[in-house]
């Protein structure tokens, strides 16, 4: 991404200086306007999903599981709302995933780093750790002071330290506490938690999520983004001129001269900008960047410094929006005093919605479509063929039966191979001659040994092909598999 | 310690170890004293690591440690632990009777499951992973049995074995015509073509058929019995069908009639437990060989 500095601002590189950079602590300030208002929405959406979700219920019938949303590890299964994966079927997650990232381009491809500015659960909790830590201690210039101070630790100051480190404590827990709800029953595994009878394992994971959101929200922070995350690099290379990302416009707002110069120059009838070089947009910056130095890649596009920028504005008079969404090519189009033109729809939104599209549009009728019975098939490989006393011979197969719904299903099972041969399955007496039926059980797997027998005269092939088809009896629904017959 | 700072190498402006060769000077470089520090710690260390571990060894054991610890201990309570685990299910299936099992699915699966594990332990060296056998190996895939077919046949010839020296074992051999100077050369030659027209194969020009049957009457029919059929209480194989345990052509014949044939199954009563024995007859039945 260009920068947009000026040029004889550049220094020279300077290779004397130590390798790393030292962290500087950022205290942002409180800001009030529609993008704060965004982010606060938000957040309480994002959290209340993350923290209410495992409490939603959804009824299965008896037996199943009764939360919409639970991974159960033990079982294998996977249930979100109506659906219900098995492992077998974990494929629909790497559709999941390709949706998620096409929709993350989309995203930046429209609105630059939507995601990180509002959604990322880095921004979210630190943005929540944030507010805490203003509430307890103050805002910007309270906590600096304080930060500063060389005075020995009274205990208003200590008491404050502590209320703000015991209530991140306390939602990380309830961070922690909410995850392991996904992967069992949410109300029994609070009433076991509370009374210290859930198993070690959960209190395991709570322990190390209320380590990883204390630490990642309360002390890391926007490093995270800045040095650990991949994305801001990724994004980078993504965009393109079109895409509308916090802008400092500085066609509007250079030259900077204080409000009363600005005053002054107007009046002399010379061309000032709007900028007041009132460091309100760096002192609101959760990352502590300057967003006058154009697009960087610590900037989260919180769109926070639009807020503070407007304020100012509006306090002087000035129209808003010397800091907003906007690209370089408008800002270049109203230097030359044409109107600013805006293109969502472009070749790059297309293709990543036709993606989109596609990828979920699979996903659905895959889903919607898929079979609530299978069947797979595998051919013994040792012996391949037994030869039996009368000259015939036999193939062996152990074949896996798939019942995916909530209900038992009796199951007729044909074997369409060479000519004249007969089907058995151990442990099944056949009511019904060369159609074993067997009974499996609701969302379970039965595995079957199944024998076929050709007659000595009727196998002259060396492998022939044999079809199986399995049938609900009741409700005629089938699946098949194919596989070989073997001659010794 | 060398005080170095009295040389000091004038080109880096660093202190020396005083050691020369040649002129070259070899600049002192200290290990951090963070390395230096971690590297006695590792040596503590290793001491405590001594007393409480086993470390030491001795002339026929080894120092056992404070905290007592054995890998071989461990591994008993795994494996108690399993038998633990496995203990109610293992007790359905000794409790069960074998057609019991069989028409059960889940203590078929159970059975096949354990079944198939012991039987790749034990069983696999002589009849093969698939249980497929070999010369002189019986396939337990196929229907033809020396001993019988049956659930209960298989779990006796199991539990007692063939020709194994168990009080209640399987005897009866196949005799050393041909050693023992029962039968001459040409008598056995005669037979063997005999014997491989009883199943349809064909036989030797200018084959004697009545001889044949002559001798096989005296000789083998006590055993085998009058049409060749065979006889499961001795071991004695139906010599009329498409299976052969040692080969059916004419110089394999001549060999199991001179030499004789007396292959051994080892008894595994005392050696596995009956539960387990029991799930091994299920799952050899349930290779599809059995009757």
């Amino acid at each position: 991404m260009n920068k947009a500095v000026n040029p004889n601002e550049l220094k020279p590189a300077d290779d004397s200086g130590p390798l790393y950079a030292a962290r500087k602590k950022v205290y942002p300030q409180s800001v009030s306007g529609t993008f704060r208002r965004i982010k606060w929405t938000l957040m309480a959406i994002c959290l209340g999903v993350y923290y209410f979700l495992p409490f939603v219920r959804w009824n299965r019938g008896l037996g199943a599981p009764s939360q919409a949303v639970l991974i159960d590890l033990p079982n294998s299964r996977f249930y979100f709302f109506f659906i219900e994966l098995w492992p077998q079927e974990v494929y629909y997650f790497t559709g999941l995933l390709i949706v998620a990232a096409v929709a993350l381009f989309l995203m930046n491809s429209v609105g630059g780093r939507i995601w990180c500015g509002y959604l990322c659960p880095q921004t979210v909790w630190t943005d929540l750790f944030y507010a805490v830590e203003r509430l307890v201690e103050g805002d910007r210039r309270e906590r600096m002071k304080k930060d500063r101070s060389s005075d020995p630790l009274k205990l208003e100051r200590i008491s404050e330290i502590v209320l703000k480190h015991s209530i991140w404590i306390m939602i990380a827990w309830w961070t922690g506490g909410a995850w392991v709800l996904y992967f069992s029953d949410a109300p029994t595994l609070v009433k076991e938690l509370v009374t210290f009878q859930a198993p070690m394992i959960a209190y395991i994971w709570i322990g190390i999520l209320t380590a990883t959101t204390y630490v990642l929200a309360g002390f890391m922070r926007e490093q995270v983004c800045t040095y650990m995350c991949p994305w801001p690099r990724i994004q980078a290379a993504l965009t393109d001129e079109w895409a509308l990302n916090v802008t400092y416009r500085y066609d509007r707002g250079e030259k900077r001269t204080s409000v009363k110069k600005t005053a002054e120059l107007r009046a002399l009838g010379e061309q000032v900008g709007d900028c007041v070089d009132c460091y309100q947009c760096v002192a609101v910056c959760p990352t502590g960047i300057d967003i006058r130095n154009g697009p960087q890649l610590e900037c989260i596009q919180c769109g926070l410094c639009i807020d503070a920028c407007d304020n100012v504005m509006a306090k002087i008079g000035r129209p808003k929006r010397l800091i907003g969404y906007d690209n370089d090519i408008n800002i270049h189009r109203r230097q030359q005093g044409k109107a600013p033109i805006y293109r969502i729809v472009r070749a790059r939104t297309i293709v990543y919605s036709a993606i989109i599209a596609v990828v979920g549009g699979i996903m659905i009728y895959t889903l919607a479509t898929r079979s609530l019975l299978d069947v797979n098939v595998l051919h013994d490989r040792n012996p391949v063929a037994v030869k039996l006393s009368d000259g015939s011979i036999r193939n062996a197969y152990t074949v896996r039966l798939l019942n995916k719904s909530g209900y038992d299903r009796v199951i007729a099972i044909d074997a369409d191979g060479p000519i004249n041969s007969t089907v058995h399955v151990v442990g099944v007496d056949s009511v019904t001659p060369d159609r074993p039926m067997i009974v499996i059980p609701r969302d379970s797997t039965s595995e079957l040994r199944l024998l076929v027998t050709a007659p000595a005269d009727n196998n002259p092939e060396k492998s022939i092909p044999v079809h199986f088809h399995v049938t609900d009896i009741g409700l005629g629904v089938a699946a098949s598999a194919t596989d070989n017959f073997v001659s010794p | 310690m060398t005080d170095h700072s009295s040389d000091i190498d004038s080109v880096s402006g660093k202190s020396t170890t005083g050691h020369e060769w040649d002129g070259i000077k070899e600049l002192n470089t200290p290990l951090p004293r963070w390395w230096v520090i971690t590297f006695y710690l590792t040596i503590v260390w290793s001491i405590g690591y001594w007393i409480v571990y086993p470390a030491w060894p001795l002339i026929s054991s080894n120092t056992t440690g404070m905290f007592g610890y054995s890998s071989r201990a461990d591994v008993a309570v795994e494996l108690a632990n399993l038998e633990k685990i496995r203990g109610d299910k293992m007790a359905a299936l000794g409790a069960a009777s074998l057609a019991d099992i069989e028409k059960d699915p889940a203590l078929l699966a159970l059975a096949r499951a354990k079944g198939k594990t012991v039987f790749g332990d034990n069983c696999a060296p002589c009849h093969g992973s698939g249980a497929a056998g070999a010369k002189g190996y019986p396939n337990l895939n196929d229907d033809d049995w020396l001993w019988g077919g049956t659930l209960d046949q298989i779990m006796q010839t199991i539990q007692f074995g063939a020709r194994s020296g168990h009080a209640k074992t399987h005897e009866g051999q196949m005799l050393a015509f041909g050693k023992d100077g029962v039968l001459k050369g040409d008598e056995i030659v005669t037979v063997a073509n005999y014997v491989r027209s009883l199943s349809g194969l064909s036989t030797r020009n200018g084959f004697d058929a009545a001889k044949g049957q002559k001798i096989f009457a005296e000789n083998c029919a006590a055993c085998h019995g009058d049409s060749g059929k065979g006889n499961q209480e001795l071991g004695a194989p139906n010599l009329t069908d498409k299976i052969w345990l040692y080969g059916s052509d004419e110089a394999s014949l001549i060999e199991t009639i001179s030499q004789g044939r007396s292959g051994v199954m080892p008894a595994w009563e005392g050696r596995l437990d009956p539960a387990t024995i029991k799930a091994m007859a299920v799952y050899v039945h349930s290779l599809g060989g059995g009757k």
